[in-house]
């Protein structure tokens, strides 16, 4: 059989805030490049992202230094972070920042007209000596901003989008990655987009787990994708639990807000986060603040009828600060907890937010794989945003920090495949086998007749997720959910779905996205179970000390079950390496 | 809890029609529209087919019409809503199947105010700077989400909607037009002045009324209408 092709010099897979700052790069170039994204590019979740985004600008603290932010971002990634990485992002932060604003991006500003900078969970001036304003922000908005103003700028340079379109699957040959196999939702037409560079920029996969501040989409399609195609995962048992979802809805209330000066009370109205941060309080990292919440809860001074839960108390600040800096968080939380925060406090439960871990690529956004211990770069493949592992996040991600990871490495991708193209980068060209292996998935939905329903399974598994691989984890727990996975896992293969219409098929778009939640499940508790120590946001009742002898280095994680390490990069290039040390 | 959804599917259905379905909202836990939607998709009918992402009013996916007037599922509480729920796509743009409708015209329309920031002089290596004062001008236009609950609640925008350019692409234009970082406001108004793009507004309020975001594209096209009769066009 063969296939509607469609030829380009890079595909992007992915059309938020990574996806769309790296096609920038690419159609001013002159390139022929095209975006696919399943939703509206400004339905993608950044969107969401309310913070701001963090960069030394020293707008509003007078003076500001990369390398504190540097000190900052390796600290609050427990030491799992490359440095040569982190200190490429914080170096290049302002810059990318002022491109942002020259796009558009409508930031709040101080009274001299510059970018208003406000406090953030784990930034610090003076090499953690005290509080830092880091957070450039457009009120609490900044990803909407961003993603609107990336968009606009898209539509100004003509990038071609392929909107409402899926990615199935990767194309691989022997030598790399030639394309990826794409439905038109609207149609059901299949099509194989053929490309010198693939950039996968498809961001989370919260969707893993059943309480999360991701969207529905967020399932994790980039890593599904990379795992069939026979490459790596990477520090996939680190996610981020955010300290403030709020209470039985998993929306998120901005850190922003306790930047603002907001603060955690326990149902005694103690300001818990006193006893265990007495430097950053509320401030402090966000694994830290999490695990304090959840210990709170488990000790009995949670609150509510069931003592499930934290406050997060706004109303001191007034209605005037609330409304020129927190407007949205007011709206979501008289929407989602019925309460007004200019009068009562938020109800708000630590919930997954980000993944850490993902695909591993250097700063130009090449995707790496791991043969005989050694990094090996895959032809024609790059990764950039949430999907990706650079890794500058390490074992827990300090806020307003990926936003800075979207735009500094999809940058940075998209400049590279244009030196790459332009230095003859070629076109692999796939064998029939290699394409029918791509549509191999999509194939099985569609003959499938008769099987158990999707949501069951999808419904199964978040509940594992949250029961078994949440806040804190033990090998018990870990082994008895890993198990339950992977009889899921066989439930799935024999899975079905009722609706075979080829127009806007959701029901198929599910169950595809389904495969890619289960893989990214199980990379999680493998890679969980595995590492046996508590870092980051990796928190075990069973190894409670991180331990730097044994565990110092990157995991990863294959589809046939295969675990590899990576070295952490500890050498920067213009600074001194940041040394180990404890944290707060 | 009671609901009757506009249902059609191109090839299977000769025409649309109304399905009922009832959902025990208490057993399943749901307080806001989409949740119910989901669960019917999810339990009762896995071809129920609607857009939606975020699930908290940021990504604009979920417009539709609920009992008459469009809003967004994922902030519709279900406590405020008469029963039966009557759930239809939103009204005037092509229904793709069941509550999708057809949005290019819609983001046509968008694109034809060129809605990117137009600047001529040299780009500063900094930030362009910009006062608050300029800067809390933006705040109600930059906020749009660009879900068409507005443009296709307005009656001028389904009889011309290759021409009128509709709430929600003039407040975008608004949002440009009175960007202090912006060269370009003169030629934006010329591409405005004629009988059509902006002036099929009649102020009719129906976008300010159903806009979810609490946006008020009225008084953006009046700033507009201002701006052209000062600039002459
Ligand atoms: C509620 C919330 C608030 C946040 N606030 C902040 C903050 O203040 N500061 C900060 O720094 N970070 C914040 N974050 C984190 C940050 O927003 C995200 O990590 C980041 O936006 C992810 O961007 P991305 O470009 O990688 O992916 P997304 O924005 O998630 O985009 C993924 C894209 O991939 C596409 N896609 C996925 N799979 C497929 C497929 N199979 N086929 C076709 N297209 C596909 C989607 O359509 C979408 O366009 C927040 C996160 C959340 C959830
Ligand atoms: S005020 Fe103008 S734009 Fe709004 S609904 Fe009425 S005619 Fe349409
Ligand atoms: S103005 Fe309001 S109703 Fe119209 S598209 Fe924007 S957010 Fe939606
Ligand atoms: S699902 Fe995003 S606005 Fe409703």
């Amino acid at each position: 059989m063969s296939i509607a092709t469609q030829t380009f010099d890079a595909i992007i897979v992915g059309g938020g805030g990574a996806g769309m700052r790296a096609s920038i790069e690419l159609a001013q170039s002159g390139l022929n490049v095209a975006v696919i994204s399943k939703v509206f590019p400004t339905r993608s979740h950044t969107v969401a992202a309310q913070g701001g985004i963090n960069a030394a600008l020293g707008n509003t603290d007078g003076y500001d230094d990369w390398r504190w932010h540097m000190y900052d971002t390796v600290l609050g990634s427990d030491f799992m972070g490359d440095q040569d990485a982190i200190e490429y992002m914080c170096k290049e932060a302002p810059q990318t920042i002022y491109e942002l604003e020259h796009m558009g991006l409508p930031f709040s500003r101080n009274p001299d007209g510059k970018i208003y900078q406000r406090a953030f969970g784990g930034a610090t001036r003076n090499y953690g000596e005290e509080q830092a304003r880091r957070t450039c922000c457009a009120a609490d908005r900044t990803g909407h901003a961003m993603l609107h103003a990336l968009y606009q700028k898209n539509l100004a340079v003509k990038t071609k989008f392929f909107n409402e379109w899926y990615a199935v699957d990767l194309v691989r040959t022997a030598q790399g990655i030639a394309g990826v196999i794409a439905i038109c939702i609207e149609t059901g037409e299949v099509v194989f987009l053929k490309s010198r560079a693939t950039v996968l920029a498809t961001g989370g996969a919260g969707c893993i787990f059943q309480s999360t501040t991701n969207a529905h989409i967020n399932t994790g399609d980039g890593f599904g994708m990379v795992l069939r195609a026979g490459l790596p995962l990477q520090d996939m048992e680190f996610w981020q639990f955010h300290p403030t979802g709020i209470y039985g809805a998993g929306v998120l209330v901005t850190e922003g807000s306790r930047g603002e000066g907001g603060y955690l009370l326990n149902k005694n109205g103690e300001r818990y986060m006193e006893r265990y941060a007495p430097h950053l309080k509320d401030l402090a990292c966000r694994d830290i603040v999490s695990r304090s919440s959840i210990i709170e809860i488990r000790e009995g001074r949670g609150c509510g009828p069931k003592g499930d839960h934290v406050l997060l108390k706004l109303d001191h600040l007034g209605e005037a600060v609330i409304n020129e800096r927190l407007p949205g968080i007011r709206d979501l939380a008289i929407t989602f907890a019925g309460v007004d925060p200019v009068k009562d406090p938020i109800p708000v439960v630590p919930t997954c937010h980000y993944i850490m871990g993902g695909i591993p690529t250097d700063i130009h956004g090449r995707v790496l794989t791991v043969q005989n211990g050694a990094d090996q770069i895959v032809e024609g493949l790059y990764a950039a945003g949430e999907c990706a592992c650079v890794s500058v996040h390490g074992a827990n991600r300090l806020g307003a920090n990926s936003l800075l990871d979207l735009v500094v490495f999809g940058r940075s991708a998209g400049k590279h495949i244009q030196t790459a193209v332009r230095e003859g980068l070629s076109q692999l060209e796939p064998m029939q086998a290699d394409i029918d292996a791509a549509l191999a998935r999509l194939n099985r939905w569609n003959e499938a007749s008769s099987g158990e329903s999707v949501d069951e399974i999808r419904k199964t598994l978040q509940k594992i997720m949250q029961d078994d691989f949440g806040v804190f984890r033990t090998a018990d727990n870990m082994q008895q959910g890993f198990v339950k996975l992977e009889a899921l896992r066989e439930r799935l293969s024999h899975a079905a779905i009722k609706d075979k219409s080829p127009h806007f098929n959701t029901s198929r778009i599910e169950a595809l996205e389904l495969d890619n939640l289960m893989a990214s499940a199980i990379a999680t508790a493998t890679l969980a179970h595995k590492r046996q120590e508590s870092r980051g946001a990796h928190a075990r009742y069973d190894f409670t000390e991180r331990d730097d002898n044994n565990w110092l280095k990157h995991l990863v994680y294959f589809a046939d079950g295969r675990i590899d390490s990576r070295a952490i990069n500890m050498a920067p290039n213009e600074v001194q390496p940041i040394t180990l040390r404890a944290r707060d | 809890m009671r609901f009757s959804i506009y249902r059609y599917t191109p090839g299977k259905d000769t025409k649309p029609y109304m399905q009922e379905f009832n959902v025990d909202i208490a057993a399943h836990n749901c307080n806001m529209l989409l949740d119910v939607l989901l669960v019917i998709k999810e339990t009762l009918d896995d071809s129920l087919t609607l857009r939606r992402s975020c699930r908290e009013g940021v990504c604009g996916s979920d417009g539709m019409n609920i009992n008459g007037k469009n809003g967004l599922a994922c902030v519709t509480h279900l406590s405020g809503l008469k029963e039966p729920v009557v759930i239809r796509p939103l009204p005037g743009l092509p229904v793709i199947r069941d509550l999708v409708v057809d949005m290019r015209q819609f983001y046509q329309q968008f694109e034809r105010v060129q809605p990117w920031l137009q600047n001529t002089d040299t780009a500063p290596t900094k930030e362009r700077l910009q006062s608050p004062e300029d800067r809390a001008k933006l705040d109600g236009l930059y906020e749009c989400i660009l879900c068409a609950c507005c443009s296709t609640a307005c009656p001028s925008f389904w009889w011309n909607p290759d021409k009128f350019i509709g709430p929600a692409g003039l407040l975008q234009a608004t949002r440009f037009l009175v960007d202090s970082r912006d060269t370009e406001t003169s030629a934006r108004l010329a591409q405005l002045g004629d009988a059509f793009s902006v002036y099929r507004c009649h102020g009719i309020m129906n976008c300010v009324d159903v806009c979810p975001k609490g946006l008020n594209p009225t008084q953006a096209i009046d700033k507009i209408k201002h701006m052209l009769i000062a600039e002459g066009v």
